[in-house]
């Protein structure tokens, strides 16, 4: 355990210490924001029924989604690892007396966690503030700001198991170009990243709820607006957990299988 | 403490020769050739020693230190150190030995060697106590001084090619595997490192394979080498005996041991 929350710690430090990408990351991320809400705004103005979602829920939808981009997005990724995997450098790793997927997914945490918090923090300050339709509201409830935080944790959780993925198929592909890809463009859309999922088409939504990438950031945004009632959240979470689980179960069969399978070339 | 019987290791490679046109042909069907890296490899090794393992360039030298560390999976054969099969005891084993890679690095790029070194220190579990002791003990033998505060991508190559070898030793492994660890040393730093090798064996007991391509490496540090070429082990022995068998009678007198070397490998047909 202690070999984890260092690994954590010392990715946590090194990972704070990018201001500049972190700054450049909170101006691109209110400029996202603006223009998404702004063709929003655009389409409830001219909408005539009955909307599924309403538009403060799509603000809070938006800005939630920018201000946690780094717990939330498979496109954020840890070029060492990739390096070390291809590069041969997975050697040392190999000799070290501890589990490699709990090892890599310390620190795979660490990274996305340092970055969150170096950029969430301004633009949840300044999108409280913005003038309607285009503010960040409060919470709907004390419990639903609870629940919100725990479901973004746990989202949080799948997602690095869902990146481990990416992992371990490098060491059958040695190169990340592929599955990132493939990942990243249909992990997004079926998270709700491109279309907020209450707006999609029904059928399309049953897919969608079939699958995990909507836990990790759809779930929790949509508890704090309210738009899932706290008691139906509740409810889901289990589901959450389940999800959890067997994704790292089988995170750690593939790696185990690939670890057998290893070969480091050259040296 | 280690006995390795009968490892075999074979790798598949892509093979084509140059051009477009066979490029081309190679989308349709691959041509894989077996190339056995470790045939039938046997030998035993007695705590406390220091064994060279020598051979020229490809002769699966790297190979065999990846198998006893537990890296890869050897295709036959078994082996035992300190009473564990290192690819299925993985985890557990490998609190046991140290392993420097000359051509690869553990240090964390972007942080202070310190760091790195704290964390092996959790990663290994070692009680603080032993850790600050080692810890000395290395930055004054291996002279780290002000280097273990220096980022490691500010290091030049001699330097962090210490700093790893403190790496490897921070758990007080009883076994070391140095790869190829003289890599990229000035003369001063190689004989530091050599003396310092010499101390951990005699003062500490650790058992320690060692392959080089540096002939004078091995002639200051083991007495015992054993000589791998093709993938096949050829000699298992003392190098005093090697040196009066290769001794060039024509010449007058002393042969360097790099001229003995050259000699058995072109007796063995390996190069």
């Amino acid at each position: 355990m202690r070999a984890y929350l260092s690994v954590f710690r010392l990715r946590l430090s090194m990972g704070l210490q990018y201001r500049t990408a972190a700054l450049a990351g909170i101006a691109t991320q209110f400029f996202w924001g603006f223009l998404i809400l702004m063709v929003f705004v655009a389409f409830y103005s001219q909408s005539s029924i009955d909307s599924p979602i309403s538009l403060p829920q799509i603000a809070d939808y938006i800005w939630l989604q920018q201000a946690f981009l780094a717990l939330i997005v498979l496109w954020f990724r840890d070029n060492e690892l990739f390096q070390l995997i291809t590069g041969g450098n997975i050697a040392y790793e190999l000799c070290r007396p501890s589990e490699l997927y709990g090892f890599w997914y310390a620190k795979l945490l660490a990274q996305r966690l340092s970055g969150a918090l170096l950029r969430c923090f301004p633009i949840l300050l300044v999108a409280a503030f913005l003038p309607e339709p285009y503010r960040l509201n409060l919470p709907a409830t004390f419990e639903a700001a609870i629940l919100s935080f725990v479901a973004l944790l746990f989202g949080l959780l799948i997602l690095v198991s869902i990146s481990m993925l990416i992992y371990i198929s490098t060491f059958v592909t040695m190169s990340p170009a592929g599955s990132l890809l493939l990942f990243a463009v249909l992990g997004e859309f079926l998270a709700g990243m491109i279309i907020p999922i209450p707006l999609m088409p029904s059928w399309m939504r049953s897919i969608v709820y079939a699958l995990p990438f909507r836990f990790t950031s759809d779930f929790p945004f949509r508890i704090y607006s309210g738009h899932i009632p706290v008691n139906e959240a509740l409810k889901l979470l289990p589901l959450q957990l389940a999800w959890l689980a067997a994704l790292v179960a089988v995170g750690k069969y593939t790696m185990s299988k690939a670890l057998r399978r290893v070969v480091v070339q050259g040296g | 403490m280690i006995t390795v019987s009968g490892i075999s290791k074979s790798f598949k490679v892509a093979k084509r020769t140059s051009g477009v046109k066979s490029a081309f042909k190679a989308l349709f069907r691959r041509e894989y050739t077996e190339v056995a890296a470790l045939n039938d490899i046997s030998f035993a090794i007695k705590p406390g020693e220091i064994v060279g393992y020598i051979g020229p360039n490809g002769a699966g030298k790297s190979t065999t230190i990846k198998v006893m560390s537990g890296i890869l999976v050897p295709d036959k054969g078994s082996c035992s150190i300190m009473g564990y099969t290192p690819w299925l005891d993985r985890v557990k084993y490998v609190q046991n030995i140290g392993v420097v890679f000359g051509q690869r690095s553990q240090l964390w790029w972007d942080v202070p060697v310190i760091d790195s070194f704290d964390l092996l220190r959790d990663i290994y579990d070692v009680p603080e106590a032993e850790y600050q002791e080692n810890l000395k003990l290395l930055t004054e033998t291996l002279d780290l001084g002000d280097l273990i505060h220096t980022p490691v991508r500010q290091l030049s190559l001699g330097q962090r090619m210490r700093c790893e070898i403190a790496a490897s030793l921070l758990h007080s492994p009883s076994i070391l595997f140095l790869d190829e660890p003289t890599i990229g040393l000035d003369a001063v730093s190689k004989i530091a490192v050599r003396q310092f090798i010499s101390r951990i064996n005699q003062e500490k007991g650790v058992t320690i394979i060692l392959t080089t391509h540096d002939m004078n490496d091995i002639e200051a540090l083991a007495s015992r080498i054993l000589l791998i070429g093709k993938g096949t082990l050829l000699y298992d022995g003392d190098i005093g005996t090697l040196r009066d068998k290769y001794v060039d009678e024509t010449a007058d007198g002393s042969s360097s041991i790099e001229d003995i070397i050259v000699r058995m490998y072109k007796e063995y047909q390996i190069t």
